[in-house]
């Protein structure tokens, strides 16, 4: 579904990715772990056009999608949840999630997928004429990921959705997550929480200093020595 | 509340300004009419302003310069051959500009080419900048109102330079203001609250993550340029024909200093604010004429300072900026669900809304 290959970027004078290649089937949720600055939030901008590349390809569905601009990008299908996130806190709740429908024109699919998403997150539709900016950090996160799934996407990519979460809200994003693919989307998941992360993905991917030094199944790099020290905690 | 019900309420009010309007032209002196006819421009032209400061939140700083642009064509059309010769008497007027003019009868076609051409020059200026981030839009707004102005004191056989153009047709009246000042109102809040508008706030918001979602920031940005660009070349239009004479003076940068402190002082991104404070700016401007003239203390005699009343405003700002920060509005809204339940006539609660409008 997606095929990224010999990915490099220049951040300034910085060499942030230095030849990232990986592959999302179709139905799998994909993970990339790695440390601070190892070029996960990078790779995933630069997929959506956030970030220009300096030299590698990207596909999506077979279809070049190097460079173009993101808009023509989210248009095919493949959505980010950026990191930290970046809901609009002078918005509604409501207005929220239907700018995540932005490039959709069919109405009664919003209206159904909104109230998708109130399923998925009870809390939201407590707070649907509410300002995003006065919901709880976990709240947001909710928000963040269904304001995602309204843009109806292919693949939805999250840059750590857990981030600055409590764990027992951090267990359940994860368990949304595993919802949402079962119901057939793809996901890509940026993750620093590498435990969580491994457990979910089919496929998963270790970044080091902008390059993939590892690649596996989930399970494989759970039980990977050299993962467990240096991201598991032994 | 039903739509219907809301679409009632507008009508009665804009049927009510429509009878005050008509009383007015009829029984207002003529400076009493003529502080009506600017507040109805200031609004106009605050709320087209507002529109890419306060909704986009990209700081343009060339709302003069939009001004002008509709002044200057309002003024080039509407002004009679006869009076071109006259006038012109430097250079002659350029061809064709020089031998046509449009009858009073037209004066809608020269408000809107007012707003046309300034709707042009908002798109010229802003191709290139608002594909940037940052404050580049700022320096070029502000560069291009001063372009304009040095135009305007240089193309002789146009603008007839600092001299300016005299003897213009006094078509602006009440009607045509607060027209105006409705319809733009009218306009911008639908714009703000259609889709683009959900993106243009959302992009005020927060510009990476509306990016990601699919929008298209700079076209919609262009947008709201273009719209704000078009209103105010418009109110220039009305302003110049208001007075009927212009000069380069009449749009200096003292005007976007005037709208900016409408706009910041009523709530950025606020129709309702920008409307309330082009109203108290309009008449304070009026009321502070006194510190302008000479007084005296019994002992001492104070001669007049002119542009006394700017530093007035100016301390305004500065408290203002200090105590009350989101200025008066905020970014609170009028609307008529909020006056029902100031009234008491129905509890509306506010979290179990039905939705109203269209996905």
């Amino acid at each position: 579904m997606l095929k990224v290959e010999n990915l490099e970027v220049y951040y300034g004078g910085i060499h942030a990715l230095k030849g990232v290649s990986l592959e999302v089937q179709s139905g799998q949720v994909v993970s990339l772990v790695g440390a601070n600055g190892a070029g996960k939030s990078t790779t995933l901008r630069s997929i959506l056009g956030l970030v220009k590349a300096t030299s590698g390809s990207i596909l999506f569905n077979g279809e070049e999608i190097t460079n173009l601009p993101t808009h023509e990008i989210v248009k095919r299908g493949l959505l980010l949840s950026p990191e930290g996130r970046h809901i609009f806190p002078n918005l509604s709740v409501r207005e929220n999630l239907l700018i995540g429908a932005y490039l959709r024109k069919d109405s009664p699919g919003i209206a159904k997928d909104m109230d998708q998403v109130y399923q998925l997150f009870p809390r939201l539709r407590e707070r649907l004429y509410q300002k995003g900016g006065t919901l709880s950090g976990g709240e947001q996160q909710m928000l963040a990921i269904g304001r995602a799934l309204m843009g109806r996407p292919k693949l939805l990519a999250l840059d750590e959705p857990s981030l600055g979460l409590a764990p027992l809200l951090v267990k359940e994003v994860f368990a949304v997550l595993q919802e949402i693919n079962r119901a057939g989307t793809t996901i890509l998941l940026v993750e620093q929480n590498a435990a969580s992360a491994l457990k979910i993905a089919q496929q998963a991917y270790v970044l080091e200093t902008g390059r993939i030094v590892l690649a596996g199944s989930g399970s494989d790099l759970l039980n990977n020595k050299k993962v467990r020290q240096a991201y598991l905690g032994g | 509340m039903k739509r219907s019900t809301q679409v009632t309420l507008t009508s009665i009010s804009l049927l009510l300004l429509a009878a005050a309007i008509w009383w007015a032209s009829g029984n207002l002196n003529s400076y009493y009419s003529r502080v009506a006819n600017t507040a109805a421009i200031y609004i106009t032209a605050a709320v087209s302003f507002n529109l890419i400061n306060g909704v986009v939140g990209e700081l343009s700083l060339g709302p003069n310069g939009f001004m002008a642009l509709g002044g200057y064509t309002a003024a080039i059309l509407l002004l009679p051959v006869a009076q071109k010769e006259m006038v012109y008497f430097l250079e002659p007027m350029v061809w064709p500009l020089g031998s046509f003019s449009l009858p009073p009868q037209l004066f809608i076609v020269a408000l809107l080419a007012a707003g046309i051409i300034a709707g042009i020059g908002a798109f010229i200026v802003g191709w290139p900048c608002l594909r940037l981030k940052g404050d580049y839009l700022a320096i070029a707004t502000f560069g291009f109102g001063e372009i304009i102005i040095v135009l305007a004191n240089n193309l002789l056989s146009v603008t007839n330079g600092a001299l300016g153009i005299k003897g213009l047709p006094e078509l602006t009246n009440l009607w045509w203001t607060w027209g105006t000042a409705v319809v733009t109102i009218l306009v911008v809040k639908n714009l703000v609250n259609s889709t683009y508008g959900r993106a243009m706030r959302a992009i005020r918001d927060n510009e990476v993550a509306a990016e990601a979602m699919g929008i298209n920031v700079t076209k919609t940005k262009m947008i709201a340029f273009v719209v704000s660009g078009f209103f105010g070349g418009v109110s220039g239009a009305l302003l110049t024909i208001l007075i009927s004479t212009i000069s380069p003076t009449l749009f200096m940068f003292t005007m976007t200093f005037n709208l900016l402190i409408i706009i910041v002082l009523g709530g950025l991104g606020s129709i309702t604010g920008s409307v309330l404070t082009a109203i108290i700016f309009t008449v304070l401007q009026e009321l502070l004429r006194t510190v302008e003239a000479p007084f005296s203390l019994g002992f001492i005699q104070l001669p007049g300072v002119p542009g006394m009343r700017m530093v007035v405003f100016s301390a305004l700002l500065v408290v203002l900026m200090l105590y009350y920060r989101k200025g008066i509005c905020g970014s609170w809204e009028f609307s008529w669900e909020w006056l029902l339940r100031k009234l008491g006539r129905k509890e509306v609660d506010q979290w179990n809304q039905p939705m109203q409008d269209q996905y």
